[in-house]
């Protein structure tokens, strides 16, 4: 595994904040996400090493959270809430015009590369329905308009690059 | 109030039954103590208990106290403590009994929660028992029965999940028929320590699994077949062949170590189709290795003795029988016997006779391998102790026969009888075999069979009854399972005959008659009878041998003498 000399020095701490080593599992695969993007192949087998357990153990847990992803994605995540609120004003819409917008389809990373969209459960702003989340920042009451408008910021800044 | 009985005991009450359980029993054990049944699919008593399957609910309840005085509260209508039942079902498999548990299991609640369950269990569940080999062994098909609605409410699409992936060299694994109880998982990390089961995915795709580029192919594997509830896990060997519900079951031992684990043999019309552990559990729980299920294809092999010889030739077993008198005869003094590891009690007993009547010296041979610290030790021979106990040798047997073929090249002894030892396997020379004509009493063909003087075809322990002592000195019988061979005699039969041809007085060749003999003639079986003895064996008085080094290490419910110990460790 190819990770960073600061993402392997994180690891070796958190692992001392558990009484024991099984709990830093999650941690670990947050860790190894962030600095990698994914968690590749490898992950389960390298984690299972460093805190002494099987690698089945560690891939139960990686499969078991959607939030894991196995393969790589765009440069950024798109996440639309599908949940009942979101759906109700809009959300369906919000979703289609993203992947119109980069020609993708859910979970795929769009052919210029910039961006992979999701249709998630729930992100916890409902009053402000439909939201979309694009990587850390939070988009609200996002109809298919706004959509539009969030991605041609993105390939705006795509181009500038 | 119920008054506890024993310190270590605690009385419960399940569905109006009284009965008084060990401390730390939980509710699915202490209700089978009464005969009351609480289905369940992931509690297996030699497993860790996760309740996850949620089939075990039942209904609880403690004694009432006033909580101010901590005074028994009664039930005026009864005259009898108030029992103040939890209103939510409970897992009876997680649940241990405490003093005053009450327990209902035949309440609406409980049989709601049954079905309620059985419901979810059967929505993703491909339905397929027509060509499901567990049919007839299946949990889930009985619960269906008693438990299930019997039509379907769900019109929706059932999961599709891999249907026949190799887990490994023995296991085919059916996902669709997995009701994720985890089982297999605990079984593999906590008993075969072979951790590489495991769920991926959740809810209903949750998946079993092996990880990627790893196989289940402990030598313990078909335990996870055996347990699975459902026809999830197969045997690969056995997997379509046969209807479980037309196999014959014959309590048996299995011969491949000194363990002596309890097995099963499943046959139909004479052939064996399976062989799965029977629970003993002062031996082998409710394991076996797989290397002991498939041993019952030596019954069949091609390489089989079905002819009795003299010199070569096809004979009769009477003039083979005269053959080896006239042998005796013509030898007297200068015969010797080699017994064998893998005979039983019995057969040991009457080759003991055997030496006595010519005055011949006995030997054994022993086998050795690595023990794997569970259910095969380091003895591969089934009945070392038997031999000792029946006195047919007085110390350990070692691998090869040197002090027999010294007395050979001494030429001191001309006729060796063999009972199915290969004499060239056990270090005998060509020069010492071709001074000596052998009798062999064999199931099959070795180097020995060719050359010997007289060969008589014998049966494997899957046709005879016997006993073997295993490394516990506990004596465990097993029974025939399918008849002989065309062609072969039972080995107590011709051991019998051979005794009477040396002279000997002609004893029982049944076993069961034979016992009275053995009870007779050896003390410490002199209250034995084979009719008698347990399912789960009798512990022999192991005094007058403990100082003999034998070679087993640690294994599931054994444990070596402190001095074989220090001397492995030294
Ligand atoms: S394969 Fe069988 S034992 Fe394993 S989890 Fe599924 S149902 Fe249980
Ligand atoms: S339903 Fe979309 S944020 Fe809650
Ligand atoms: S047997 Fe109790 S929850 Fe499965």
């Amino acid at each position: 595994m190819n990770l960073k000399a600061e993402t392997l020095s994180k690891i070796d701490e958190v692992i001392t904040h558990y009484p024991v080593k099984r709990s830093a599992t999650l941690p670990l695969l947050h860790l190894i996400q962030e600095d990698i993007g994914h968690l590749p192949p490898e992950t389960s087998e390298w984690v299972a090493a460093k805190l002494e357990l099987e690698p089945i153990n560690v891939l139960e847990v990686i499969t078991f959270y959607p939030m894991f992803r196995q393969k790589p994605i765009g440069r950024r995540h798109i996440k639309v809430c599908r949940t009942l609120s979101c759906a109700l004003v809009g959300g369906y819409k919000t979703c289609a015009t993203f992947e119109a917008e980069f020609k993708t389809h859910l979970g795929e990373v769009s052919p210029d590369g910039e961006v992979t969209v999701d249709f998630v459960e729930c992100l916890a702003s409902c009053g402000t329905a439909p939201v979309v989340l694009i990587d850390d920042e939070l988009h609200e009451k996002v109809d298919a308009a706004k959509a539009k408008q969030l991605s041609d910021q993105i390939k705006a800044e795509a181009k500038k690059r | 109030m119920i008054a506890t009985a024993k310190p270590d005991l605690v009385t419960v009450n399940i569905d109006g039954q009284e009965i008084a359980v060990p401390k730390g029993t939980n509710v699915i054990e202490a209700a089978r103590l009464v005969n009351v049944d609480v289905p369940h699919y992931c509690y297996h008593p030699k497993l860790t208990i996760v309740g996850n399957c949620r089939m075990c609910l039942i209904e609880m309840g403690m004694p009432a106290v006033d909580p101010a005085t901590k005074a028994p509260v009664m039930d005026p209508a009864t005259g009898k403590q108030k029992i103040n039942w939890i209103p939510r079902p409970q897992i009876g498999c997680g649940t241990n009994v405490s003093p005053g548990l009450h327990v209902r299991t035949t309440t609406p609640m409980v049989k709601d929660a049954r079905e309620g369950v059985m419901e979810f269990l059967l929505i993703n569940h491909p339905l397929d028992c027509p060509i499901c080999d567990q049919a007839g062994e299946c949990k889930l098909q009985e619960q269906a029965t008693g438990y299930g609605r019997g039509y379907s409410r769900f019109i929706e699409d059932k999961n599709v999940k891999p249907k026949r992936t190799q887990l490994g060299p023995r296991v085919t694994l059916d996902d669709e028929r997995c009701i994720l109880c985890s089982r297999c998982i605990r079984f593999s990390k906590e008993i075969a320590r072979d951790d590489v089961l495991g769920f991926v995915d959740r809810g209903s795709y949750s998946t079993l699994t092996c990880f990627p580029g790893k196989k289940l192919e402990n030598n313990y594997s078909l335990n996870t077949v055996d347990i699975c509830p459902v026809g999830a896990l197969t045997s690969t060997d056995f997997r379509f062949k046969m209807r479980v519900w037309f196999l014959k079951q014959t309590n048996a031992i299995d011969t491949e170590s000194s363990v002596g684990a309890n097995t099963v043999v499943w046959s139909r019309e004479g052939t064996i189709y399976r062989i799965t552990p029977r629970r003993n559990d002062e031996v082998n729980d409710t394991w076996m290795a797989d290397s002991g299920r498939v041993l019952f294809k030596a019954v069949q092999a091609p390489d089989r003795l079905s002819a009795v010889k003299i010199n070569g030739t096809d004979s009769a077993f009477d003039i083979a029988i005269n053959a080896a008198a006239e042998l005796f005869k013509a030898n007297a003094g200068a015969v010797a016997v080699v017994g064998s590891g893998r005979s039983t009690v019995e057969e040991q007993f009457l080759a003991k006779q055997l030496a006595t009547a010519l005055k011949a010296p006995t030997y054994l041979v022993s086998r050795v391998g690595e023990g794997d610290k569970l259910l095969v030790s380091a003895d591969r021979n089934p009945n070392v102790r038997g031999a000792l106990v029946t006195g047919l040798i007085p110390t350990l047997p070692s691998a090869e026969l040197v002090d027999l073929g010294a007395q050979i090249d001494a030429g001191k002894i001309k006729v060796v009888v063999t009972l199915g030892e290969d004499l060239a396997a056990a270090g005998l020379n060509a020069g010492q075999l071709a001074k000596i004509s052998v009798i062999v009493l064999g199931t099959h063909a070795n180097s020995m069979a060719g050359g010997a003087a007289v060969v008589f075809p014998t049966l494997t322990a899957f046709e005879k009854s016997g006993t073997f002592v295993n490394q516990q000195f506990r004596i465990q019988k097993f029974l025939k399972a399918v008849p002989p061979i065309a062609g072969a005699t039972d080995d107590l039969i011709v051991l019998a005959k051979l005794v009477g041809a040396a002279g000997g007085a002609m004893l029982p060749t049944e076993v069961y008659a034979l016992w009275k003999s053995i009870a007779a003639a050896v003390p410490a079986l002199a209250t034995t009878t084979f009719a008698n003895l347990p399912e789960t064996g009798q512990l022999l008085d192991a005094t007058p041998f403990l100082a003999l080094p034998f070679v087993e290490g640690e294994t599931l419910h054994y444990k070596p003498a402190q001095h074989v110990v220090a001397a492995a460790n030294a």
